[in-house]
């Protein structure tokens, strides 16, 4: 199939998610949209997939413009997705998810399960995707959950499918096990159109790229461009991330977690034996594809997951497993990685979200009753000191950018008295100018004296903010190196291998 | 010009308000299309309507005369009847008459603002409190109990009274509350069977020993002693039974405003309704919380039960709050209609009570089944609950995030 994307235009309110956006992908080729979190790549496949229509442009199939008002439109002209977050019910088995919504039918309604079997048997062989039809979802790992939706979109007789951050979940082997299916997916003429941000894999697959930036496609290149090419393409400037600062002067350890074990909502052992220490005046960033451990290895330093055995320490006293309540009392500064989910309440107000954690402290509240005036003039101050863009301090929280959100959840942070900060991904999703604000942010509270822990899969990122970074692999530290580390030997490190020089 | 400009915009910017205020107006409509579908002699006018010149427009006015009068004898029922109203002004006669109507949508309205305050309170946490009427008979056995059996002066005697019933309530609220909070169990299931339990307790109660009727085989209580009674508002010779149990729902009132909107503890109600991950990130207790948030509801609704006896008839039998008069039911849609405020449940509240108290009139006046008030409450509560609707029938402009809000969080949680 032959895909043609003309001028699409999508605004969001006062935002332009997709700017006059024109992309070809031809037969059999994988072609790869490049971008940085919040570049508009995930709002121009969900109008390529009718999710959301297009406020100007056209989409042309085969070289005949075609309507897609909802995803049904989508799959019956032969678009197949693969979301992020996969479409699964978790308790049905391969066969039941692969059908659903398409039923194979007997007589009186009967489902049709043999079929089903088969039918997922024969996809399986023809492209080379072995999974067992009759396991039930939930017990299988993520990557093979992929695969089931890979094979749901097949079975839907799909000639071009869009892989939306495919690999962001996966172990390398994972990866380099969805690599080779799709290439063999192209091999017989289906098209593949491939989201990503990691340029390595980017080059390593794509027949051709295209970069998009801000909402606007900056260049279509081949993948032998090199990686600094794509890098400066992607946010539009020779050096992805500078962070401006001086040389750590790190005193004593204020957070430290010993030989941390933490189960996952599975019984697994997600970090299995963790000892890290975050001193005084120093910002550690931990790296790692994620899924590692490292979410939740955060949410047992902030007590929201039960640790299994090892410790916490914060300002040398022992919080393993207390409440979220006692470890933020301690000074314990956190920006979850779900800010939506666990950072904020979008439908209060600007005001309320910066005291959402410290409602019943002076002068917020006196016996009980709370001072809204004090709320009122709290919220003013950050809001200027913060440069948060809100109509007003009363304005609910939905009505900021995700850049302004985050930056109330920062300022929230910031100006409680603080032994430590724990960031997760920061910066995810954010423009440019407030990444920007963010790390400086980040480094002023390393320059006051405080110890930061950052979370992030974004290797430029850690690469950029960390005096050392600790790469985790499997629930495990795989090595503490310094930040000049090259770039390949992190990655190895990454991927749980050693690199020669890391000794 | 520009005033009445300003108010188009406020009416077409669909507000809470507006919605509530657009919905009572359908509510009405959909009432008034019963009656014209069930009414044979407007059926009849429109039947004979296409036959002779004239006959549509008799017909339109059969219909208008009847719907009319149904609506009028509601109003007057529930509010005033102007034409008594003037007459007691002009002779200074008949004021009990003319005050009857407006004393009674009081004394109904007084228990249900309490119980729906109970109720919105849990729904501003993220909470189902279903068994609201429950907990008001708990609240009513507990204090007919305690101004029956206990001998005290009044000035300790109806403060007593009162708080048994809010404890009576307390054990109704906590029972879901901890169940959840320690064992998982869905309170939306807890409360609703516990409803039949308090019913059955509280019957138990009025065919047992110390609180049945001496030398009675009925199910009814002893009657509370005038000391433990609010005695109504102008006196027993006014004959109108609107009676203190105003100030009741009035503090009622205030302290919910104080709970929700300026408290640290209804912020942290508020924040677990509104997002209980970010609560817990917060460290909010949302174990804590739940349950206080029961206990507080429970508390108001037992509450409501006693301030419904020792307002109105001062014993209970076996038909106390069941059926229609279940005001504990009545609450959880008052709540939805005022939007879980309290301000707002104030005003459903009070047209509730007039549907209903002006209901019986009109049956009495013109035989329309008094069921005809309950049809135009639920009405009501579903266009309410359903602001799109709305807003695509009077063409209102964009809703305002806040109006389309889903009054309540999820079920699942």
């Amino acid at each position: 199939m032959r895909l043609e994307l003309r001028g699409i235009t999508k605004k969001f309110g006062s935002l332009t998610a997709n700017d006059r956006i024109d992309l070809v992908v031809e037969p059999g080729q994988i072609h790869c949209l490049l971008g940085e979190n919040g570049a508009g790549k995930s709002t121009l496949m969900n109008v390529l997939f009718g999710l959301l229509q297009a406020d100007e442009g056209e989409i042309l199939i085969d070289g005949e413009p075609v309507r897609l008002a909802n995803s049904g439109d989508a799959v019956r002209r032969g678009i197949g997705m693969v979301h992020q977050h996969f479409m699964l019910v978790p308790v049905f088995s391969v066969a039941e998810n692969v059908v659903l919504g398409f039923e194979p039918t007997r007589s009186l309604d009967r489902l049709d399960y043999a079929r089903a079997r088969e039918d997922i048997r024969s996809v399986s062989r023809e492209f080379g995707l072995e999974v067992d039809p009759d396991v039930t979802v939930e017990s299988l790992p993520i990557g093979l959950q992929q695969r089931v939706e890979i094979i749901k979109a097949l079975g839907h007789d799909a000639q071009l499918l869009i892989l939306d951050e495919p690999t962001a979940v996966l172990t390398p082997q994972e990866a380099d096990a969805l690599m080779a299916i799709m290439r063999s997916l192209t091999a017989t003429g289906k098209s593949i159109l491939f989201i990503s941000h990691k340029l390595k894999e980017v080059r390593h697959v794509s027949d051709v790229i295209t970069v998009i930036r801000a909402g606007r496609v900056i260049g279509t290149v081949p993948p032998t461009a090199s990686e600094n090419e794509l890098a400066a393409m992607m946010v539009g400037r020779e050096v992805s991330l500078v962070v401006d600062k001086t040389a750590a002067a790190p005193r004593e350890p204020v957070l430290e977690v010993r030989d941390l074990v933490v189960r996952d909502d599975r019984g697994l052992a997600v970090v299995d034996g963790v000892s890290l220490a975050v001193r005084a005046g120093e910002i550690v960033a931990l790296a790692g594809v994620q899924g590692n451990g490292q979410t939740e290895l955060v949410e047992a330093i902030t007590g929201l997951r039960h640790v299994e055995s090892g410790s916490v320490l914060l300002g040398g006293r022992d919080v393993t497993n207390r409440s979220p309540r006692e470890i933020l009392d301690a000074g314990l500064g956190h920006i979850p990685e779900d800010r939506q989910r666990d950072g904020a309440v979008l439908s209060m107000s600007v005001a309320d979200n910066l005291v959402l954690n410290t409602p019943r402290r002076a002068p917020f509240a006196r016996h009980g009753t709370r001072n809204l005036r004090a709320v009122r003039d709290n919220a003013e101050t950050q809001v200027e000191s913060f440069d948060v863009r809100t109509s007003s301090v009363d304005a609910p929280l939905s009505s900021l950018s995700g850049g302004n959100q985050q930056k109330v959840i920062v300022a929230r942070e910031l100006s409680r008295p603080l032994e430590a900060l724990v960031a997760s991904q920061p910066t995810r999703g954010l423009d440019v100018g407030s990444i920007e604000y963010v790390h400086r942010e980040i480094v002023r509270v390393r320059d006051e004296g405080h110890a930061v822990l950052i979370v992030s899969s974004e290797l430029d990122e850690v690469m950029a903010l960390g005096d050392r970074v600790a790469v985790m692999f499997q629930g495990r530290i795989t090595g503490v190196v310094d930040p000049s580390t090259s770039r390949e030997d992190v990655g190895l490190l990454m991927t749980g291998s050693t690199p020669a020089e890391s000794r | 010009m520009a005033r009445v400009r300003g108010l188009w915009d406020r009416y077409r910017s669909a507000s809470p308000v507006t919605i509530a205020l657009l919905a009572l107006v359908l509510g009405l409509v959909v009432g008034a299309v019963i009656i014209i579908a069930t009414t044979p002699e407007i059926l009849n006018a429109w039947r004979g309507a296409f036959h002779s010149w004239g006959a549509p427009g008799h017909a339109l006015k059969v219909t208008f005369d009847n719907v009319g009068a149904a609506y009028r004898s509601i109003v007057t029922g529930s509010i005033v009847d102007p034409p008594q109203f003037w007459h007691s002004v002009t002779t200074g006669r008949g004021w009990t008459a003319s005050l009857t109507p407006l004393s009674e949508t009081l004394t109904y309205a007084i228990p249900l603002v309490i119980a729906s305050i109970a109720v919105g309170i849990t729904f501003q946490t993220g909470l189902f409190n279903i068994g609201a009427n429950g907990q008001a008979i708990l609240g009513g056995v507990a204090g007919v109990a305690v101004a029956t059996l206990v001998h005290l002066p009044m000035v300790l005697h109806l403060p007593l009274t009162l708080l048994a019933g809010i404890a009576g309530g307390v054990v109704g609220g906590a029972i879901p509350g901890l169940l959840k909070a320690y064992t998982g169990a869905h309170e939306v299931i807890v409360t609703l069977m516990f409803n039949y339990v308090a019913s059955y307790f509280m019957l138990f109660c009025l065919l047992s020993t110390p609180l049945q009727l001496p030398n009675q085989t009925n199910a009814i209580s002893r009657t509370m002693p005038g000391g433990t009674q609010l005695a109504p508002l102008f006196g027993t010779a006014s004959g109108l039974r609107v009676n203190y149990g105003i100030v009741v729902a009035l503090a009622v009132t205030v302290f919910a405003i104080w709970l929700l909107d300026r408290s640290s503890i209804g912020f942290e109600f508020r924040v677990t309704g509104a997002n209980p991950h970010a609560a817990r990130a917060s460290g909010i207790n949302a174990r804590r919380t739940l349950v206080t948030s029961f206990l507080i509801s429970g508390g108001l609704a037992g509450l409501a039960g006693v301030t419904w006896v020792a307002g109105t008839t001062h014993y209970i039998d076996q038909n106390f709050l069941q059926g229609s008069a279940g005001i504990g039911f009545t609450a959880i849609t008052v709540s939805l209609l005022g939007r879980n405020r309290p301000i707002g449940i104030v005003w459903g509240s009070l047209l509730f009570a007039a549907l209903e108290v002006g209901g019986s009139n009109m049956q009495a006046n013109t035989g329309i089944p008094y069921d005809l008030a309950t049809v135009i409450q639920s009405a009501i509560v579903i266009f309410v609950a359903t602001p799109v609707l709305v807003k695509e029938i009077f063409r209102l402009r964009t809703l305002r995030a806040e109006s389309i809000k889903v009054a309540t969080a999820g079920w699942g949680s």
